[in-house]
């Protein structure tokens, strides 16, 4: 586990270092997760790592037990945003009505373009 | 400590107090999560949350003073995040698979998202300031913050829109996704990375790992999408 959160925590520090040096506008821990995978990657052609495999390594373990519990990691700020919840409320019920009525159409389309296309690619290579 | 107010004092000053509140708020809303057998509606993230909020309230604890115990558990969201690589690499040959399915369902998405927000709150007559706090809600709150607050928005504001959005697709993902027939899970899983972010990534690596691993995409992609849309969509409007 600690070799794992090792692996973590040296791809989170050479994000944060990276996207500062370089002033790119993605957050340390994305850039991390880029990282990583490039070493993931990379690290399969010596067959070090293998993605059938990763699951049953510290490091797949680990990630698994982290992601597993994602919920809990929003609790905290999600504790201090609902003290602002009032913020909503002085708009009245049109911001109420605009996330919900946008959450619906954002899932709707995003799952329906990708599930058309999926089906376009199959068909033309059927 | 001669009285129990004495104890209380001692302990709700230190770390260890909120963050095995934090700790335990999460396993009974869990608890109660896997008690309704996983029902959409019955979000651990929002009871957590309800739970946390409701507590600092009766006792009339800062949020400063409960951040400063709940910060280890707040901290790893950075190493989570890099972790998401891992299920993106022993998924890599279904990620690939579906590049253009991503792409395609990335920009549809990320407009949508955007545009549907500012349209039905301007509708209600919304102030512009709000519209621009409002545009990047289904971006994971980090970026949203840095978004909004670069067109003049309310940062706070931001936060508060970000978390309600996610609740709110990880608890609409499920039913509508049945209702829509959606059986995919990589469908399924980018459709509530991209509307949601971390809540609705959470919400899809409950379900199935496959569609978490897909929400983790769609969430890193909708960020770096939205940062470069979200001004572009208000050019458009202003122009």
């Amino acid at each position: 586990m600690l070799k794992a959160l090792g692996i973590l925590l040296v791809c989170q520090l050479a994000g944060e270092t990276l996207v500062r040096l370089v002033h790119w506008p993605v957050p340390g821990p994305v850039m991390g997760l880029m990282l990583l995978a490039a070493g993931l990657f990379g690290a399969a052609r010596f067959g070090w790592f293998l993605p059938e495999t990763i699951g049953e390594t510290d490091l797949g373990r680990t990630s698994a037990a982290l992601l597993g519990a994602l919920g809990i990691l929003f609790v905290p700020a999600g504790a201090g945003v609902v003290q602002h919840f009032g913020l909503i409320m002085s708009h009245g019920a049109a911001l109420g009505l605009a996330l919900v009525g946008s959450t619906v159409l954002t899932l709707v389309v995003t799952a329906a373009v990708f599930v058309g296309v999926r089906r376009l690619i199959d068909k033309a290579s059927a | 400590m001669e009285n129990p107010f004495q104890l209380w004092v001692y302990l709700s000053a230190t770390p260890l107090l909120w963050l095995t509140v934090t700790v335990l708020a999460w396993l009974a809303a869990d608890w109660i999560a896997r008690a309704s057998n996983r029902h959409p509606l019955v979000n651990p993230v929002m009871i957590a949350i309800a739970i946390v909020a409701g507590l600092l309230a009766l006792t009339g604890t800062p949020y400063r003073l409960y951040f400063e115990g709940a910060q280890f558990v707040h901290f790893l969201l950075g190493p989570a995040t890099v972790a998401l690589a891992v299920p993106m690499f022993s998924h890599s040959r279904t990620v690939r698979r579906n590049l253009l399915p991503m792409i395609a369902a990335l920009l549809a998405g990320a407009l949508t998202a955007i545009a549907s927000a500012i349209g039905i709150a301007a509708a209600f007559g919304v102030p512009h300031q709000v519209l621009v706090s409002l545009a990047p809600k289904s971006v994971t709150a980090a970026i949203a913050m840095g978004i909004s607050e670069g067109l003049g928005g309310e940062p706070a504001l931001t936060a508060v829109l970000v978390i309600t959005t996610g609740i709110l697709g990880a608890v609409m993902m499920t039913p509508l996704m049945n209702v829509l027939k959606v059986r995919d899970p990589a469908a399924r899983g980018f459709a509530v990375g991209l509307a949601s972010h971390g809540i609705g990534t959470a919400q899809a690596f409950t379900v199935d790992p496959v569609a978490g691993t897909f929400a983790g995409i769609a969430m890193g992609l909708n960020a770096v999408a939205s940062a470069f849309l979200v001004p572009a969509v208000f050019r458009l409007i202003a122009g």
